[in-house]
């Protein structure tokens, strides 16, 4: 049984903002919902409320740049970049203010909907100049982000993870980095955040069936090591399949795709993803097997990329971790 | 005063230089000299604490934006001297008015007159709507309601770490129409941000007309007393006004200064273009031509063109200068 970690952000953004004075606490309002709420009642002089009022939050925490502070932005990652978009560019992205913007909610996590999902941010913070972008798909990541992050010259977009977080792994994030999962030879699998926890759960069905599975897990989108990929696809046979917690249009799909082409690769790819479509609100396990998103659309790529059917039922699979909806961990659904 | 001249020299002087450029161009942000001229020399000669320009009077070419390993970058923060923590800040929020603050340095002897001949030529980073490499610029302010913000966020940390030097923020009023103004005002007053300090030029002219015709926004004194910070109206072309509001008490709140200006002050003739005064081009060479010396009689100056200038030439349509935003 997977250990499960209750809100691993909290301990560990205070660990880090007690060592390092230059780091603020912003918060839009959703203090408890990003895990800052003990952080406040602590330490209320490194906190910020800035309300719900995005477009100043994004300018202001540039200012604050720019008198020498590191801000730690808290929020939904879906309102750090829809409604404050033209603030992020002029104010944060472009003079390459050490803003981290902490995105809480990335994806399918949440219930809330169209409004609350984060589902083309990968898109959009892949295509501004001067940003850096980490996505944590455990509670090690998750615990780690925070250093990572603030190691980083200029502003950094970080999907988070928050409530009942699974641990994965045992090492921190290094920037830069991938994580290499399984070495097989038949087919290299993409994955990130809490697709990284299907694409496992599938992994001994289809070893079972014979099929051997190169993993591997990224943690740093951007900047992007296109070599160390290409290697690793290098080491397959059939193909590449990578599966997303986002649109497939501009996330690690098209990441994947655009090395591929940029080098000359041949070989089949498979994108799993939101396939331009929103989603509605929903379970996260029903709304990832809903959009194909979770461990048994990967292992139906696989039959596919291989032309064999296995006969791989969701029994097959790994029991999936079903969140309760309310929790200690969490303040509300959303 | 922080130079020899006087202040109304000055403001004198802005209007003139930006005449005689938008004259030579077939353009420019004439209305703007005519309204702002007042704050921005009052702000350079009196108000402002700076020192000396880091940045060559010349200024140099436009050396990349913000990059990994662009060396070479920087600010136009350097014409308004080192960020000590005992000086203050000026950001010009609406970018569009940088002409009129190119001018400005230029009349307090932070840029050399030379430097107007680099606006808006390719590779320059005299830019015509500042940058935050040109001359004077800090931040980037192109689209509006972002400069008051920003300027929150500096004061906000200038305050944490003990800072003495006041951070200013030169606004226009197009900009209460955008949200982010007022988010502004709600943040400082909310975090008690009292070194800030704002001076709007308030023409009540944007880039359609007037703005009771595009989007009126009322009573803006009124608005910014109900979001909690402490205005104050004059005639921004009255430099005793002027000096008097910024030593309105503010504690606790920033102060926003509501200057009330005409667009045309100084040259009545420009009212001929009103309400479009918000780029002036001239639309013949007549025009210009009859313009010029209009103008040139109401500032005072010698109506004869410079050998500089293109001679008259008989009624054809103007070529140059791009309509600007």
């Amino acid at each position: 049984m997977v250990e499960m970690v209750a809100r691993p952000y909290a301990a560990a953004f205070e660990a880090h903002a007690l060592a390092h004075p230059e780091v603020l606490c912003l918060s839009a309002d959703l203090t408890s919902s990003c895990e800052i709420d003990g952080f406040r009642d602590r330490h209320p002089e490194r906190f910020l409320s800035l309300g719900m009022a995005e477009q100043n939050l994004m300018s202001f925490a540039g200012g604050l740049g720019l008198a020498g502070f590191r801000p730690f932005i808290h929020s939904f990652g879906v309102f750090l970049y829809r409604r404050p978009y033209d603030q992020l560019i002029a104010s944060v992205a472009y003079p390459r203010r050490a803003v981290r913007l902490m995105g809480f909610l990335p994806g399918l996590t949440t219930p809330g909907g169209m409004t609350h999902q984060a589902i083309e941010d990968i898109a959009v913070m892949r295509s501004i100049p001067n940003m850096t972008i980490l996505e944590s798909g455990d509670a090690t990541e998750v615990e780690s982000l925070c250093a990572a992050a603030d190691t980083i010259d200029g502003p950094v977009y970080c999907r988070v993870l928050r409530g009942l977080v699974p641990r994965l792994f045992a090492t921190p994030i290094r920037v830069g980095e991938m994580r290499v999962l399984s070495e097989g030879s038949d087919i290299l699998v993409l994955t990130a955040g809490i697709a990284t926890e299907e694409a496992l759960r599938a992994r001994a069905a289809l070893a079972h069936a014979g099929v051997s599975i190169r993993h591997l897990h990224l943690h740093t989108i951007k900047p992007f090591d296109a070599h160390a990929l290409l290697d690793q696809i290098a080491s397959v046979q059939h193909g590449v399949i990578t599966l997303e917690n986002h649109v497939i249009e501009g996330g690690i799909g098209s990441l994947c795709a655009e090395i591929m082409a940029d080098h000359g690769v041949g070989k089949p790819l498979r994108r799993l993803g939101l396939r331009d479509t929103f989603a509605h609100g929903g379970s996260r396990a029903y709304l990832l097997r809903y959009y194909g998103l979770n461990a048994m659309a990967l292992v139906g790529a696989v039959e596919s990329l291989l032309g064999e059917h296995f006969g791989v039922s969701e029994a097959d699979l790994e029991a999936a971790r079903v969140d309760a909806v309310h929790s200690d961990a969490k303040a509300e659904a959303l | 005063m922080n130079t020899d001249k006087s202040t109304e020299a000055l403001a004198f002087g802005i209007r003139r230089r930006v005449f005689e450029h938008s004259i030579r161009n077939n353009g420019g942000y004439l209305s703007q000299a005519c309204s702002a001229a007042e704050q921005l020399a009052w702000l350079y000669n009196e108000q402002l604490r700076l020192g000396a320009p880091t940045l060559p009077p010349v200024p140099l070419p436009f050396a990349g934006v913000p990059a990994p390993g662009n060396h070479a970058y920087r600010t136009g923060a350097g014409y308004h001297g080192p960020a000590e923590p005992s000086l203050d800040r000026l950001f010009i929020a609406p970018a569009h008015y940088a002409l009129v603050a190119y001018a400005a340095l230029i009349e307090v002897g932070r840029l050399a007159p030379e430097a107007l001949d680099q606006f808006n030529q390719d590779g320059s980073s005299v830019e015509m709507i500042g940058a935050e490499h040109s001359p004077g610029m800090e931040v980037h302010n192109g689209t509006l309601g972002i400069g008051l913000s920003t300027g929150a966020g500096l004061a906000w940390g200038r305050r944490r770490k003990g800072e003495t030097g006041a951070v200013w923020v030169f606004m226009s009023d197009g900009e209460v129409q955008e949200g982010q103004t007022w988010e502004a005002v709600q943040s400082c007053v909310h975090h008690g941000i009292d070194n800030l300090y704002a001076i709007m030029d308030v023409n009540a002219q944007q880039c359609d007309g007037a703005m009771s015709a595009v989007m009126d926004v009322g009573d803006l004194k009124a608005k910014f007393v109900s979001f909690g910070a402490v205005a104050v109206e004059i005639d921004g072309h009255d430099l005793a006004a002027m000096r008097v509001a910024a030593q309105t008490p503010h504690p606790g709140r920033p102060l926003i200064i509501l200057a009330r200006t005409c667009p045309y002050q100084g040259m009545p003739s420009l009212k001929s273009r009103f309400p479009r005064l918000h780029y002036v081009r001239f639309k013949s060479e007549d025009e210009r031509e009859s313009m010029r010396r209009a103008i040139a009689a109401e500032l005072g100056l010698n109506a004869e063109p410079a050998s500089s200038q293109p001679g008259r030439q008989e009624t054809s349509p103007a070529t140059t200068a791009a309509k600007g935003d």
